[in-house]
């Protein structure tokens, strides 16, 4: 392990879906498109911190996600694992480091094979990676990651079927195949957005308990409410980029981007008489093949002057918050 | 004065094909008035789209449905279809959750409601195209977007055109089932905007199906809270946050992150009963945190505790200054 502190660290991440442009568009030699759905995202996850990537959808959050596993190949920028540079690896090189970073989906009706036992997802990962030592010893690491998501005694769970178990409870064994192998980052993919609002706070609960443990979490979400809560740092992004990001609190508390201060005035609150105004843009989102020049926000953004549709911001220091920045010339 | 729609003791049974049978609706009643918004909010498989399904008359043959709909004290449920086909669309109105499927992918936006209105016999040929643009412009699309396809619009578009063909026929009842669940929060709020709107401008009243509590702590006047296939509290949505009368409603908020609040969110633990096996006493107590000794035999009736609440909860039986 290197001394570097960083857990995660992404710098200027780029990632690119070619358009298809179909064989008329191709005789034509038409130019080819890209859609440019990561463009220029840096930010980092230290060990027992959990980081909230929050957007609409669109906004290359998941894109971002995935780029950082290596499941998705970027065109530029890099990704630096506990100090190590992963981002040109091998699949070969990877292979040791998958087990260190794992992922959990949003959908735990999809994500698990609906033939095999608790018991049978929760050891396939060691089988795979050849890890956890004797039958025995494996045996004793499943009960171990079902203890630890909380889905005790084991012995109730271990035999069931995915069929068997409710939402929350299937999205926990997700987890518990996810940490069985010991991982110092865990990437979850709107880990709650399919469960019923009952069984949400356990499941956030347990992830902010491993965290606790010292694991990093890089969490994708598109529910501001659920980050305010659960998240150290917020991460906002907008089409392909980060355009605010800092403490939890102070993005919440004292957001420095128009579109940060828009998205969190539509939050409905719990609270009748907390009727915000809500401020709210129009339209949606420009698609990513079509990024606006300057300030890619500027078409749609309250606050925007003249300079916006020339200068494209760069994340620079404003706010109160520690280590709080935003991409706007008008904030700081 | 009578509402203007009134559920009156609806059940709804669907039969399993094993002779089992499951009773997913157990007795709702509900009312309504004229430009009220009304949400019905739940878990997944409470009940509450069963409950708005029966309501329109449009459950599977396998269910069965008991009890009375009042539209302006008419039974519509009393004939079956021919009682009810008159008043779908005319005066009441459904927008589902996935706009994608309930509009037509071969058939231009306005076509598409260019036939409800010839089909609803509310009008045809160059009224219903005035008509069209006239709905069109009320949910907020441009007119000349009307002659594009489903598919060449957003989903945030897609909503507000399902949301344009069901005002089509001028309803006094908008069902909106998830209206905003597939939407991203700016988009959802943009649709909120348009709901709250319409019942404003337009007097429309709304029943609102979710699952999502703020979205009707911000849009609506009152809510009914479903567990287990029935009601178990409903009354003003100011008093359900602040002074809840059922322990289900208070755990649910307390499940709900907020943006601003401090605390942390609490799940409710245990998973809501199967409505083939319903278990004795009241459907909440295995999960509830202020189970005492009636819960587990006796069957909470919905009662009414003051002038615009009820609950069904022992708890509130217990004379008031008296803890247990």
């Amino acid at each position: 392990m290197s001394a570097n502190g960083r857990l995660l660290e992404v710098d200027d991440l780029v990632v690119h879906y070619p358009v298809v442009r179909g064989l008329l568009g191709a005789m034509a030699r038409r130019p080819q498109q890209v859609v440019r759905a990561v463009d220029g995202v840096s930010f980092a996850v230290e060990r027992g911190e959990l980081l909230a990537l929050v957007g609409e959808s669109g906004c290359g959050k998941t894109t971002t996600a995935q780029t950082v596993l290596r499941l998705l190949e970027p065109v530029g920028g890099r990704i630096a694992f506990q100090g190590q540079e992963i981002t040109t690896l091998s699949h070969r090189q990877l292979r040791p480091l998958r087990r260190r970073m794992q992922i959990v989906y949003q959908d735990p009706y999809e994500s698990l094979d609906p033939r095999l036992t608790v018991r049978a997802t929760v050891e396939e990962p060691l089988l795979i990676h050849r890890a956890g030592g004797s039958k025995a010893e494996r045996a004793e690491l499943v009960r171990d990651a079902l203890e630890r998501v909380e889905l005790t005694p084991p012995e109730l769970f271990l035999h069931r079927y995915p069929h068997e178990l409710s939402g929350g409870q299937r999205q926990r064994i997700a987890i518990a195949a996810s940490i069985v192998l010991g991982p110092d980052l865990l990437v979850a993919d709107e880990p709650v957005s399919m469960l019923d609002v009952s069984v949400r706070a356990g499941v956030l609960g347990l992830l902010d308990r491993l965290r606790e443990g010292g694991l990093g979490v890089l969490m994708i979400t598109h529910d501001l409410s659920t980050a305010a809560r659960f998240a150290d740092r917020i991460a906002v992004m907008y089409l392909g980029r980060i355009v605010e990001e800092g403490p939890a609190a102070a993005v919440v508390g004292d957001p420095q981007h128009p579109y940060t201060k828009a998205l969190l005035s539509v939050v409905p609150r719990r609270d009748p008489r907390e009727r915000s105004r809500p401020q709210i843009l129009r339209g949606e989102a420009p698609d990513a093949v079509r990024i606006p020049s300057g300030c890619r926000f500027h078409p749609r953004c309250p606050a925007a002057i003249a300079d916006c549709r020339e200068i494209d911001p760069a994340l620079e220091p404003a706010g109160s918050g520690a280590g709080q920045r935003a991409a706007c010339i008008l904030a700081g | 004065m009578s509402a203007l729609l009134e559920l009156d003791d609806l059940h709804v049974w669907f039969d399993l094909g094993d002779g089992g049978e499951l009773h997913a609706v157990q007795g709702v009643s509900l009312a309504l008035d004229a430009g009220q918004r009304l949400g019905l909010v739940g878990e997944s498989g409470c009940g509450k789209t069963t409950t708005v399904l029966g309501l329109l008359g449009l459950l599977p043959p396998s269910a069965s449905v008991s009890g009375r709909v009042l539209l302006n004290g008419e039974n519509i449920l009393a004939g079956g279809e021919e009682t009810i086909r008159p008043h779908r669309w005319n005066d009441l109105a459904i927008v589902f959750q996935g706009a994608m499927n309930a509009l037509n992918p071969v058939q231009t936006v306005s076509a598409q409601i260019v036939e409800a209105l010839e089909l609803h016999h509310s009008s045809s040929g160059r009224a219903a195209r005035a008509r069209v643009a006239e709905l069109l412009e009320a949910v907020g699309i441009p007119r000349d977007r009307g002659d594009s396809f489903p598919h060449e619009f957003s989903g945030g578009m897609r909503q507000r055109a399902a949301i344009a063909m069901a005002l089509a026929c001028n309803p006094s009842v908008l069902v909106a089932d998830e209206p905003t669940t597939a939407l991203d929060v700016m988009v959802q709020a943009q649709i909120l905007e348009l709901l709250d709107a319409l019942c404003r401008d337009f007097g429309l009243a709304l029943l609102l199906v979710t699952h999502d509590l703020p979205v009707v702590a911000q849009l609506c006047d009152r809510a009914a809270v479903m567990y287990a296939g029935e009601i178990v509290e409903q009354g003003p949505v100011d008093a359900l946050y602040h002074d809840p009368r059922h322990p289900y409603t208070r755990l649910l908020f307390a499940a709900t992150p907020d943006l601003q609040g401090n605390g942390v969110p609490i799940s409710i633990p245990g998973a809501p009963p199967r409505l083939d096996r319903p278990p004795q006493g009241c459907p909440f107590h295995p999960r509830c945190d202020r189970v005492f000794s009636p819960c587990p035999t006796k069957h909470p009736p919905l009662r009414r505790l003051d002038g615009e609440r009820e609950a069904a909860c022992h708890l509130n039986d217990v004379p008031a200054g008296v803890t247990r």
